[in-house]
């Protein structure tokens, strides 16, 4: 998602490495970089300014450390004053209080307000509460169907807007609703609007007197260039926001939005939209925002979404089986759909540090294509073929190609690299990771 | 209010900051090389690209060194008229006739409008007396089949629609169809918002243009390209991969009363020669608006 600004540092810091020291002229060069990597990352001139100057005072500072290099040194200084623009801690989405809380989303419109209400009714579910959508928008057609259905999708109850035609009065009886229905947090999903609106914004203002919000979050999209400042400007004069949600950064968005907003508004990016599916929503983390425009990966985020998706008591299973030597393509298939909830193989890979140059490098469509293949194979072998791989003959191979709609050369090919994979496991379970050869850390 | 007081109002943020920025350049002092350099920021601060920028500057001094320019009106004038001669070529309507039915393609990515613009086009086309048909289909979002069928009550016209979830290809091919049996002059196809940076998705948008070719030769007429003034640059590179990818025929830029950048449609209109056929500059019918050049860099420079 930084990916521009990443690459552009980068190159900065080789030019750095050369140095013994830090000095006035040898990060000329680098600064200068790292304000065009900036700019043209659409974030404020202003706030660009600001971090330049900061940088420079603590870079020619007397924090010399003997154990490291000037570049490296240099990185460390713009990752920590990065921090300190981003944040430097996640705040996490307030809803704690006497229910129902009550949390108003606002923002311009498109900016994936609706959507966002569904990933953040989910994302706290699986915190343990329980959420009521309330849709607010009466102007935009079909937006309260939109809400509705997306509710549906995730089984989270929507308030049932029925004739009420004004959006403060949905507000004070969707809380009395949820109140008498027991759900603890009511989240109200409002009607696009400019800022520069002042009709609009009213109703906005008013709605959040009578809702009495923990949280006031302004949804905006992270595609929005210069503009994003005066918009958050804006919102939180008028109306008072507590944090902010940046959606679609899985696009090729240059992300200054993110590194402004913070330093203009003096408020959290709490949350972030990562993809169209309704689990794609994350904290935001700023040191991890960091390290990824840095390049130093974002290891953490990888760890804890695994640790969400894998079910521990198959992997306990799965740990057995290998070393009994039970590994079957059942397994296998386990393997991949675990993988498959992590994110895509290029989202995975971007979280690793120093793998993003191989972004360029690897064709991921082709790569989740043969997975997909693999996993269609899989599927059309019977229980049996599956646990017993060894019993699949010329006919069972022509058989499995026609259901899964490939070639008997790819049921070949999946074959033999499963037998390679047991070999590879066994030696694996009884050497320990001095068995496994590089190329599968690699695969 | 005329057209031209309409694009005003949408451009004020963006003329404004452009406007007090020259003036302030220019204020009481005599105008030299620097000067010139100070309204290229101001002109690239205002989204207007660098290379774009460029030339209108190269042009600008010319000018001056003629001794057509001493005052900031000239400089206003001037630059209109320079903003104008980059912004003609992409003045085309759409090319209305030929075969029926004209067959639109709309996409974009998510959020920028896409469904509103093609109620609001729609309208358009009802109010010259052709019959439109609309076909949905954006069958991934919830509730899009919804929301393009209420526009489709308020102008009275049909919609085509499959179930949420089903192929967007299918819907294409049915709206096809049924374009044919009915005889309608315009048919609308409403699709998904996809970012461009998805190649699986524009794969999809690639097969639903095939079906439609497919079934009418030379269909469908337009690839109708709808980006959001308030992404600014990002705009310009989403009009570019999707160019490259389906070949669009025309651009409606919408929400630009949104934003004070709307000097991002220079680079569009210089580097991606594509015809924007409509500026969108409020939230109501008529305020979607031919793009006309000359209205355009007026409103972009001038109070009066």
């Amino acid at each position: 998602m930084f990916e521009k600004l990443q690459e552009r540092l980068e190159t900065t810091f080789k030019k750095l490495r050369g140095y013994g020291k830090l000095s006035e002229d040898n990060i000329k060069d680098s600064l200068r970089e790292v304000r065009v990597a900036l700019l043209e990352a659409d974030v404020n001139y202003k706030v660009a300014k600001d971090f330049l100057e900061k940088i420079k005072e603590k870079a020619l500072g007397a924090e010399v450390l003997t154990s490291i290099t000037p570049g490296q040194q240099f990185v460390k200084i713009v990752y920590d004053e990065l921090c300190e623009l981003l944040g430097r801690v996640n705040v996490p989405v307030d809803v704690s209080g006497s229910p129902p809380v009550a949390v108003l989303l606002a923002g311009l419109q498109g900016s994936g307000k609706t959507t966002t209400a569904g990933k953040l009714a989910l994302f706290l579910r699986k915190k343990g509460r329980k959420p009521l959508l309330v849709p607010s928008d009466i102007y935009r057609p079909a937006a309260i169907e939109q809400l509705t259905k997306i509710g549906n999708q995730i089984g989270i109850s929507t308030f049932s807007v029925k004739d009420i035609k004004s959006p403060v009065t949905i507000c004070t009886e969707a809380k009395a609703y949820a109140m008498k229905n027991g759900f603890d947090t009511v989240i109200v999903d409002t009607a696009g609007r400019l800022h520069i609106n002042d009709e609009m914004v009213e109703e906005l203002i008013n709605q959040k007197k009578v809702l009495n919000p923990k949280e006031t979050l302004l949804v905006i999209d992270s595609m929005t260039g210069q503009d994003a400042v005066g918009i958050a400007k804006t919102f939180h004069e008028r109306l008072g926001i507590d944090g902010v949600i940046l959606t679609k950064l899985d696009g090729d968005t240059r992300g200054g939005a993110a590194l402004s907003i913070r330093a203009v508004t003096g408020r959290p990016i709490k949350l972030i939209g990562i993809g169209e599916k309704l689990d794609a929503l994350e904290p935001f983390h700023p040191e991890r925002m960091a390290s990824r425009i840095l390049g130093m990966g974002d290891v953490i985020s990888l760890v804890e979404k695994a640790q969400e998706v894998f079910d521990e008591k198959k992997a306990r299973e799965f740990e057995k089986r290998i070393r009994k030597d039970e590994f079957t393509l059942e397994d296998f298939r386990d393997q991949i759909k675990q993988m498959k909830k992590l994110g895509s193989l290029e989202s995975i890979i971007s979280m690793f540090p120093g793998l993003n140059k191989l972004k360029g490098a690897i064709d991921f469509q082709a790569a989740e294509k043969d997975i997909k293949k693999i996993e269609a194979i899989i599927n059309s072998m019977t229980k049996k073929e599956r646990l017993y791989p060894h019993i699949i003959d010329g006919s069972r191979r022509l058989r499995i190609s026609k259901g899964s709609g490939t070639k008997v050369q790819d049921v070949n090919d999946l074959l033999k690299k499963y037998a390679e994979t047991k070999k590879m496991i066994k030696k694996f379970a009884k050497g320990g990771m001095k068995g496994l050869p590089k190329q599968l850390l690699f695969r | 209010m005329g057209l031209l007081d309409k694009i005003k109002n949408g451009l004020t943020k963006t003329r404004e900051q452009l406007i007090t920025r020259i003036e302030w350049i220019v204020q009481g002092k005599p105008l030299n090389e620097d000067s010139f350099d100070e309204i290229e920021e101001a002109l690239i601060l205002a989204d207007a690209g660098i290379e774009t920028a460029e030339i209108l500057m190269t042009r600008l001094k010319e000018r001056w060194k003629r001794g057509h320019i001493k005052t900031t009106e000239d400089i206003k004038r001037c630059m209109a008229e320079e903003i104008e001669k980059i912004l003609k070529p992409v003045e085309s309507p759409m090319p209305m006739d030929g075969k029926r039915p004209f067959i639109i393609l709309t996409l974009g990515v998510n959020g920028v409008g896409k469904t509103t613009t093609i109620a609001k086009i729609a309208k358009i086309f009802c109010d010259n007396g052709k019959s439109v048909l609309l076909g949905a289909c954006d069958t991934f979002r919830a509730a899009a089949i919804e929301q393009l069928e209420v526009w489709a009550k308020r102008l009275n016209i049909d919609v085509v629609k499959h179930k949420e979830g089903s192929d967007p290809a299918a819907v294409a091919y049915d709206s096809v169809k049924a374009s044919l049996a009915r005889g309608v002059d315009v048919l609308i196809l409403d699709t998904a918002g996809r970012l461009h940076t998805k190649t699986n998705l524009m794969e999809e948008m690639k097969k639903i243009k095939r079906v439609v070719s497919k079934e009418i030769d030379g269909a469908p007429q337009e690839i109708l390209l709808v980006v959001d003034a308030t992404n600014g640059q990002n705009a310009i590179i989403q009009a570019k991969t999707f160019n490259d990818a389906l070949n669009v025929t025309g651009l409606v830029i919408t929400k630009l009363d949104g934003t004070a950048k709307g000097g991002f449609i220079l680079p569009i209109a210089h580097s991606l020669k594509i015809p924007i056929r409509y500026i969108g500059v409020g939230e109501k019918f008529d305020d979607l608006i031919p793009f006309t050049a000359s209205y355009f860099s007026h409103a972009m420079l001038e109070n009066g």
